[in-house]
């Protein structure tokens, strides 16, 4: 159960949500058009083009990681699992290559990168189902137990698909690696407007349910007791996080720590425990972070390393740091 | 006396097992080739720089990472630990490519020196995290320590990609005997001698596993006991690291399952840990070997997923017998 009382800041202006939120907001519109803007030369119309793409898939990532994991650690009552975590976008990636595989690389890229991505949602939300519904609804475990049996999950699945990876043709395998291994760098254009469609329809079932989610936050048995359908709503919100992580997963590949970064970011200053304060201060965090992060990436280190290395380090330490804290109960 | 001969069962099985070993691959070394006149004595020469070393190196390799496991698992006391998932075979890769940054041409055993060095900082930062932990669950030990590996292994990745090593990295992150000729794994013979060095100790080290107090009360040199456990972690690691690479789960699952019929005993379980992780990887190589014959693929990779599902069935089983 969230320790609530810890999350009230001092009495200022910043005890209000509206103004948290108002904010993040102004410091990601302005990093937004930094971002499009800064150190632009030759044809505007191209450059527009070419960074508003990058800029969609960021807020597209940023959203869809957020969200997916502040309605997780509700779902299961902690604050430190994450999607990610436990192996979700591992699962996602070993489908692909099992997909890949199975119809061979040819008939993938004549299908069209659209189809094939609704393909493997389907696949992907019955697996994640499969997977993780029982190891959530199954007899009640203790969370260290469903965390390392997560992690280790995590490893099965990337070791398979290191195995899968091995198994194809490896002129298949060379046409398709660029479809495996995307990165901050190399946001997929042809995948956006779907992806776009995807999470704009997955906040449209989300948007009613926040108070629900409020009271799932209690805990299970009160949120039963106070007449919710604890069992419906974990489906409803898993199938939500396998939905949306495998969008971000396409898009730029897995980010183990991201997520758990930006949602304890949020808890912490979000003078409020509402879903509908929570979940914006969250996205509007993975936002900021991303687009800070890659004009960072882009003009100080001028490329030379990886986003995605650098979260993994600071996230790692900090979920250390987490456990040692004993958030983890 | 039931002992004794599950040994020696044991011990007929890997031999077996290494013969197999022998006369698997792409190149036809068998029996008949081997006698004939007529090929240049090349099956011959096959056997000599590539197999028999292979083999060897399997065995050694195989039986000394599940020895580290089992150290490891009685220094830090939970059982859900080995140098691959606390940070000490990361620890060893930062050490090498700090060797490859800078001083590129050093020879091997400086290079597995610095790495062992960097193991028994990265294990020993380990064990200092977990003595910070107020409340020790079982299983927040192994949480500690996979996190902590990836904290060393993404601050490696930071400096492969500026330096461009990223490829070197993959390779001794990858255990794989393919490319184990004869004088390029002779060093994994130390390991033996670290083996031994544990066998001898074992005593000191099953007293250290039943915690500081306690050991101490029994008059031993705690921190001393603990120390010379570490150095054989981190030695045996940076060995294997340096060799053929990293062999995931290894050293977790073989303890475990030799632990279900022998106890914490470590001079009695030592010896089976040993055959028995020889036998796994001699087995798991020769399926490599075989899966897309004539392609090989790597045993980290056949381990990786072999090693977390037996780590997944010791983790449920473990919930649905003591919860």
């Amino acid at each position: 159960m969230p320790e609530i009382a810890a999350l009230h800041a001092p009495r200022s202006l910043l005890s209000r949500p509206g103004t948290v939120i108002g904010l993040l907001a102004i410091i990601a519109l302005g990093l937004g058009v930094l971002f499009m803007t800064l150190g632009a030369r030759g044809s505007w119309e191209f450059v527009l083009m070419f960074r508003g793409r990058k800029l969609l898939a960021l807020i597209l990532v940023g959203y869809a990681v957020a969200v997916s994991t502040v309605a997780f650690q509700t779902v299961t009552g902690n604050r430190i699992l994450t999607p990610a975590i436990m192996g979700f976008d591992a699962l996602f990636v070993l489908l692909r290559t099992i997909l890949v595989f199975a119809l061979g690389g040819f008939a993938v890229l004549t299908a069209g990168s659209q189809l094939m991505f609704a393909l493997e949602l389907a696949v992907m939300s019955g697996f994640a189902m499969l997977v993780y519904g029982t190891l959530f609804f199954g007899a009640r475990r203790p969370l260290h137990l469903v965390m390392l049996v997560g992690i280790v999950l995590g490893v099965l699945f990337r070791s398979l698909t290191g195995l899968m990876v091995r198994l194809i043709d490896p002129n298949e395998f060379a046409m398709l690696q660029d479809m495996f291994y995307a990165g901050f760098n190399s946001v997929k254009p042809d995948l956006l407007g779907i992806s776009a469609l995807i999470m704009f329809v997955a906040t449209l079932i989300a948007w009613p349910r926040l108070y629900a989610w409020d009271v799932l936050a209690l805990g299970r048995d009160s949120a039963i007791s106070l007449g919710i359908d604890h069992r419906r709503e974990t489906i409803i919100v898993l199938l939500l996080v396998t939905v949306m992580i495998s969008v971000s997963t396409a898009l730029v590949g897995p980010v183990t720590f991201f997520g758990l970064l930006v949602a304890n970011l949020a808890y912490l200053i979000t003078p409020s425990y509402r879903h509908r304060h929570i979940l914006p201060v969250a996205a509007l965090i993975a936002v900021i972070c991303l687009i800070g992060g890659q004009m960072v990436l882009e003009r100080v280190f001028s490329f030379n390393t990886s986003l995605s290395i650098i979260i993994e380090f600071v996230g790692g330490i900090t979920f250390i740091f987490l456990l040692l804290r004993g958030k983890a109960r | 006396m039931r002992k004794s001969v599950l040994l020696a069962t044991a011990l007929i099985a890997i031999i077996g097992l290494g013969i197999a070993s022998l006369f698997i691959g792409v190149s036809d070394v068998s029996l008949s080739t081997l006698f004939s006149e007529d090929n240049d004595r090349r099956a011959l020469l096959i056997l000599l720089a590539s197999r028999i070393p292979r083999t060897l190196a399997l065995i050694l390799a195989g039986s000394s990472m599940a020895i580290a496991g089992l150290l490891l698992q009685m220094l830090a006391r939970n059982r859900f630990v080995e140098p691959s998932t606390v940070g000490t075979v990361e620890s060893a890769s930062l050490g090498l490519l700090t060797t490859l940054v800078l001083w590129p041409g050093a020879p091997v055993i400086v290079k597995m020196m610095i790495a062992a060095v960097f193991a028994l900082a990265g294990t020993a930062l380990f064990l200092k995290i977990l003595s910070l932990v107020q409340w020790r669950d079982i299983l927040i030990v192994p949480l500690v320590g996979l996190m902590l590996s990836g904290v060393i292994a993404s601050a490696t990745d930071f400096f492969a990609y500026r330096f461009e090593l990223l490829q070197a990295l993959s390779a001794w992150r990858t255990g794989d005997f393919s490319g184990v000729l004869r004088g390029r794994y002779e060093m994994l013979w130390l390991t033996l001698a670290l083996a031994v060095a544990t066998y001898v100790t074992a005593d000191r080290f099953t007293v250290a596993g039943l915690g500081e107090g306690f050991a101490t009360n029994l008059g031993l040199a705690y921190k001393r006991v603990v120390g010379l456990g570490l150095t054989i972690v981190a030695l045996m690691t940076a060995i294997i690291t340096v060799t053929v690479g990293t062999i995931p789960f290894l050293g977790l699952i073989v303890p475990n399952i030799v632990r279900l019929s022998f106890g914490d005993n470590m001079r009695a379980g030592l010896p089976h840990v040993a055959l028995m992780g020889a036998g796994l990887v001699l087995l798991s190589d020769i399926a490599g070997r075989l899966i897309r014959f004539p392609y090989e693929i790597p045993i980290g990779t056949v381990m990786g997923v072999v090693g977390s599902i037996i780590f997944l069935y010791l983790l449920l089983r473990r919930s649905t017998t003591d919860a």
